[in-house]
Order: structure tokens, then C-alpha cells, then sequence
């Protein structure tokens, strides 16, 4: 099943049952916290406001779903219409902006969604230097928790990255 | 840099020379990249692409590379070296005739890197090699990319990959093409059938001019058309197998010319020779259609004093804005005509092969 606000397979479903009157949801995760329907920090309660919201606005949700267009980047000003019109984006943050519309496009341009192959040098060493201060803190941990075994193969796994090169 | 110098040189592309070049004229690779916190160039101002031209220049000035890449201004350059630097495959169409405001291009002296500024992506890097080259190609892209890269922050995404103004684009960003020059299959009309079958596995076929243009000459430029999802080095083993396979189908047909209808072939040769040397109108299209056939004449040995190389220089002199350079005046289409079958008895006269 897909979600009712994108092309994106739907993982939250909700039903409600009021007066005998039977009402369904299907959204993406990312559509249901757009919507509030899933607190970004898990909680056991459900935002009641917004899920009625959603509920008896099918109209509003109904249009949405139909009509990207109305889109706009807030870092450029392009709308999602202007793009398609165009074939060309705006500017790089674009690509969040419009995610939700540009994934099922992009997938049926490449049959792909996620990129493979180089990756800008300045952007390696980034995450080469997250990956290390991630094993820090791991063996910093490991220590504190005198788990003395794995604070040795961290110790090893952190000297063996910091001796490769680092990316030309 | 004075473009009238590059006039007498072919060009890295144009060499005659590298691997298979008996089919495979030549092989570029193109990277699409883009600057972080700038609008892509369509949604840019005048002023906000004065600066990342200003950028762009800066970097390729200072790039670590064994080269000197010279930047030329294309804005202030006249319509007619705009459409020299097309012929000579160093700018697109699009950067020379539609686009407008602060752009230009970055090129070396063997012709064979070029960087676009300013062209649909703040940068097109570009690099041109003569026969099938996809690895060297893409060594000396990549290490262009690098060089750059060390002085300008790119747009990255870390699930799109290099971003890009047309979504076409993302991903890896880039484009490798191979021109391949297929007259046999054509004469043998087996041509479709070929392009039928990279359709369906995703390659894009076109003419000597990329997008657009029309196949002219028997040449054909195969490219992929997905960037996202796959490695460069996958993306570059599959033209790869393709362009084998190609190359294999389009020598058969040249073998199977040979044996069952040499005769024809040596007169079809001959006739074009004829037309060339001793023509007084003739068009762009109608010399790129005999020059193919002398250049078939010549791998099939029915030919034996032209060098390959030759008809490059012809197909390339012959080409609207070189031809007005080498005459020193503006031409309108007739005047061209005239002009090009002038150039063409000439250049045949003097290499004596008018007369065979």
C-alpha cells in the first residue's frame, strides 16, 4: 500500500471509528510526522489534534496529495510546478525541499534513488573523521564500563584507521 | 589564448590515433558538478554568476595538475569563435549560442580537458580522447575532478549523490560518450537494430553534435543515460561491453562488404574521391557523407595514400566556422559552399589523390 501523501510505501496506518462511521489512513513515516501523527521522540501518545485533523480534512490532504506543484524551496523560491515546466531545479536544496515529489521521479528516471560510486574528497574525510570520534567515544565507554576485551579490539580497529592515509 | 592558433592543430579528439580507432573515433567523459550556496546557473543573477565564474577560474588557475588550463571568456568571444569552439567539441551549442551572462571555458593545449563554466551546471568538466579510451579518459577526469575539488566546495548530497540542475544528471553527474564511426552497419542497414537494442538497456544514441543533433557522416555517439545508483566504474564497463559488441557487429559487416561486393565498394570510394576533388558547390552534410566514405575506403584498404588523419583534418576544416577562419572572412551559406569545394580540390590536389 502507498501513502496517501507520496509515492512512498505506508507504514502508519490509522483507523478511527466514530458514530459507527469508519475513517482510514495510510501514510509514509515521513508524511505522518510532517503530519504530527508520530512524535519525533518515541512516546507512547499519539497527537489526538493533529490525527483529527487529517481526519476530517480529507479535502485539504486529497489536494496535497494531487498537487506538488504548489511546492516551494525555501532557499531559492523555485515551485515544484516551475521545475516541471522547466526540467531544471533551482538550486541544490531543492532536492530536500522537493523530496518527497523528486523521489518517484528520479526513481523512474535512474530505476535508483541512492547514489553509488565517488564521493567529494572534503566529504570523506568528514565521515572518516565521524567514524573515528564514534570508536573514541565507543572505547571511552568500553573502558568506563571496564569491558576491557572490547576496549582492546576498539583500541586496534581505531589505530588501523587512523593509519591508512588519509583520502588524496 | 589566441583561437586562431588552434586552427592548424586537430585536436586531441580528431587524432585519427588510440585504441580501435578504425571504428571509434573518439571518447569522452564529462562530470556535471555544481557549487554549494549558489542558485544553478538558470535561477542565477548576472552578479551571482560573475562570482562562481570568478571561483571557477580561480581554482582552475591554481589546480594541481601537469597541465595549464587556459579560461576563455566565452561572453565576450564573437559568434564565430563561439561556433569554432562547437566544431572543436570544447563547448556545447548551449554555451556558445543560448546561454547568456558571465561564462566561459577552460581548456589545455592538446584540447583534450575542457572545463564549461557556467554552462546548465556551474561546472562541465570534460575530457576528449582519441580512439576507445574510457579508463585513461576517465584517470584524467577524475584527478581534473580532484583538483578542483580541493579549492571549491561541491554540492553533495549524501543520498542523491552530486546534485545537478536537470535530475537526468545526479548521482555519479556523469556522461561518458563514445563516437563511433559505423558505415557498414549502416550500408548494411542493420544500423536500428543496433540502436533498438542500447534503447532497451538504457543507453542514449545520438549524432555528432549530442543532443539533438542529426547522425551526419555515419557517426554516432553512444552514452549512458543513468547516473544514479551505479558506480562510475560500473557505469563505464557496460558502455564498455556495449561498445564491443559494436565494434564487433560493424567489422563483420565491413569484412562481409569486402567479399561480397568489393567492386562496388572501390567505386562508391572512388566516386566520393571524384566528387570531393572536383566539386564547386558543396554542403557541410554532403562533404561529412563522402568523407565517410573515404574513410570506409581507407580501413577497408581500398584506398591506400590518405592517411586517416587527412580526412579528419578535412571533416574538421570543412565545418562552417573553421572554414571562415581559414578564409579570413565572414561567408554566407552559398559563399561557404563555394569556399568549402575550393578548400577541398585544393587540399586533394595536393595530396595528389584527385587524379587516382
Amino acid at each position: 500500500m502507498k501513502c496517501q501523501f507520496c509515492d512512498n510505501p505506508a507504514t502508519v496506518h490509522v483507523t478511527d471509528i466514530t458514530k459507527s462511521k469508519k475513517r482510514e489512513l495510510h501514510l509514509c513515516e515521513r508524511c505522518a510526522r510532517k503530519h504530527n501523527l508520530v512524535p519525533d521522540q518515541p512516546s507512547p501518545h499519539v497527537d489526538l489534534k493533529a490525527l483529527l485533523g487529517l481526519l476530517t480534512a480529507p479535502l485539504v490532504t486529497g489536494q496535497l496529495a494531487a498537487d506538488p506543484a504548489a511546492l516551494t524551496c525555501p532557499t531559492c523560491g523555485l515551485q515544484y510546478g516551475e521545475f516541471r515546466a522547466a526540467g531544471r531545479l533551482g538550486c541544490p536544496a531543492d532536492y530536500d525541499a522537493f523530496e518527497a515529489a523528486l523521489v518517484p521521479l528520479i526513481e523512474r528516471i535512474h530505476r535508483a534513488v541512492a547514489h553509488t560510486g565517488k564521493i567529494p574528497q572534503a566529504v570523506r574525510r568528514q565521515l572518516r573523521e565521524a567514524d573515528l570520534r564514534n570508536l573514541r567515544e565507543q572505547l571511552a565507554a568500553a573502558i568506563t564500563a571496564e569491558k576491557y576485551e572490547d576496549a582492546a579490539r576498539l583500541r586496534d580497529l581505531i589505530r588501523q584507521k587512523e593509519a591508512t592515509d588519509e583520502p588524496r | 589564448m589566441n583561437l586562431d592558433s588552434l586552427l592548424p592543430n586537430l585536436g586531441e579528439w580528431l587524432r585519427g590515433t588510440g585504441p580501435e580507432s578504425d571504428v571509434v573515433v573518439s571518447t569522452r567523459i564529462r562530470l556535471a558538478r555544481n557549487l554549494v550556496n549558489f542558485p544553478f546557473t538558470n535561477r542565477a543573477s548576472h552578479h551571482q554568476k560573475g562570482e562562481i565564474a570568478g571561483r571557477a577560474k580561480e581554482a582552475i588557475a591554481k589546480a594541481d595538475l601537469p597541465y595549464k588550463l587556459d579560461y576563455i571568456d566565452v561572453a565576450v568571444l564573437s559568434p564565430l569563435d563561439r561556433q569554432f569552439l562547437v566544431e572543436r567539441q570544447l563547448i556545447s551549442r548551449e554555451l556558445a549560442a543560448v546561454l547568456d551572462g558571465p561564462r566561459g571555458v577552460a581548456v589545455d593545449d592538446k584540447e583534450s580537458v575542457s572545463v564549461m563554466v557556467n554552462e546548465e551546471d556551474h561546472l562541465r568538466l570534460q575530457v576528449l580522447r582519441s580512439g576507445f579510451a574510457l579508463d585513461e579518459a576517465w584517470q584524467d577526469i577524475d584527478r581534473v575532478d580532484d583538483a578542483l575539488e580541493a579549492r571549491l566546495t561541491y554540492a553533495f548530497h549524501a543520498q542523491f549523490g552530486y546534485l545537478t540542475a536537470c535530475p537526468t544528471n545526479v548521482g555519479i553527474g556523469m556522461r561518458a560518450s563514445v563516437m563511433l564511426h559505423l558505415p557498414a552497419l549502416g550500408l548494411t542497414k542493420q544500423i536500428d537494430k543496433v540502436f533498438r537494442a542500447l534503447q532497451k538497456i538504457n543507453l542514449a544514441v545520438r549524432g555528432l553534435h549530442g543532443e539533438g543533433s542529426r547522425a551526419f557522416g555515419d557517426l554516432y555517439q553512444i552514452s549512458n543515460q543513468v547516473t544514479l545508483g551505479k558506480s562510475e566504474s560500473k557505469v563505464l564497463n557496460e558502455i564498455r561491453e556495449v561498445i564491443q559488441t559494436i565494434l564487433q557487429y560493424e567489422r563483420q559487416a565491413r569484412n562481409a562488404l569486402v567479399k561480397e561486393r568489393k567492386q562496388a565498394e572501390q567505386d562508391r570510394v572512388a566516386r566520393a574521391i571524384g566528387t570531393l576533388g572536383s566539386a564547386t558547390m558543396i554542403t557541410s552534410e554532403e562533404t561529412m557523407e563522402l568523407l565517410s566514405a573515404v574513410r570506409l575506403g581507407i580501413h577497408l584498404h581500398l584506398l591506400d595514400d590518405l592517411p586517416a588523419t587527412t580526412v579528419n583534418q578535412l571533416f574538421i576544416h570543412t565545418q562552417a566556422a573553421h572554414l571562415q577562419k581559414l578564409m579570413g572572412q565572414p561567408l554566407d551559406g552559398e559563399e561557404r559552399n563555394a569556399a568549402r569545394a575550393k578548400y577541398l580540390r585544393s587540399k586533394l590536389r595536393e595530396l595528389g589523390t584527385s587524379q587516382r
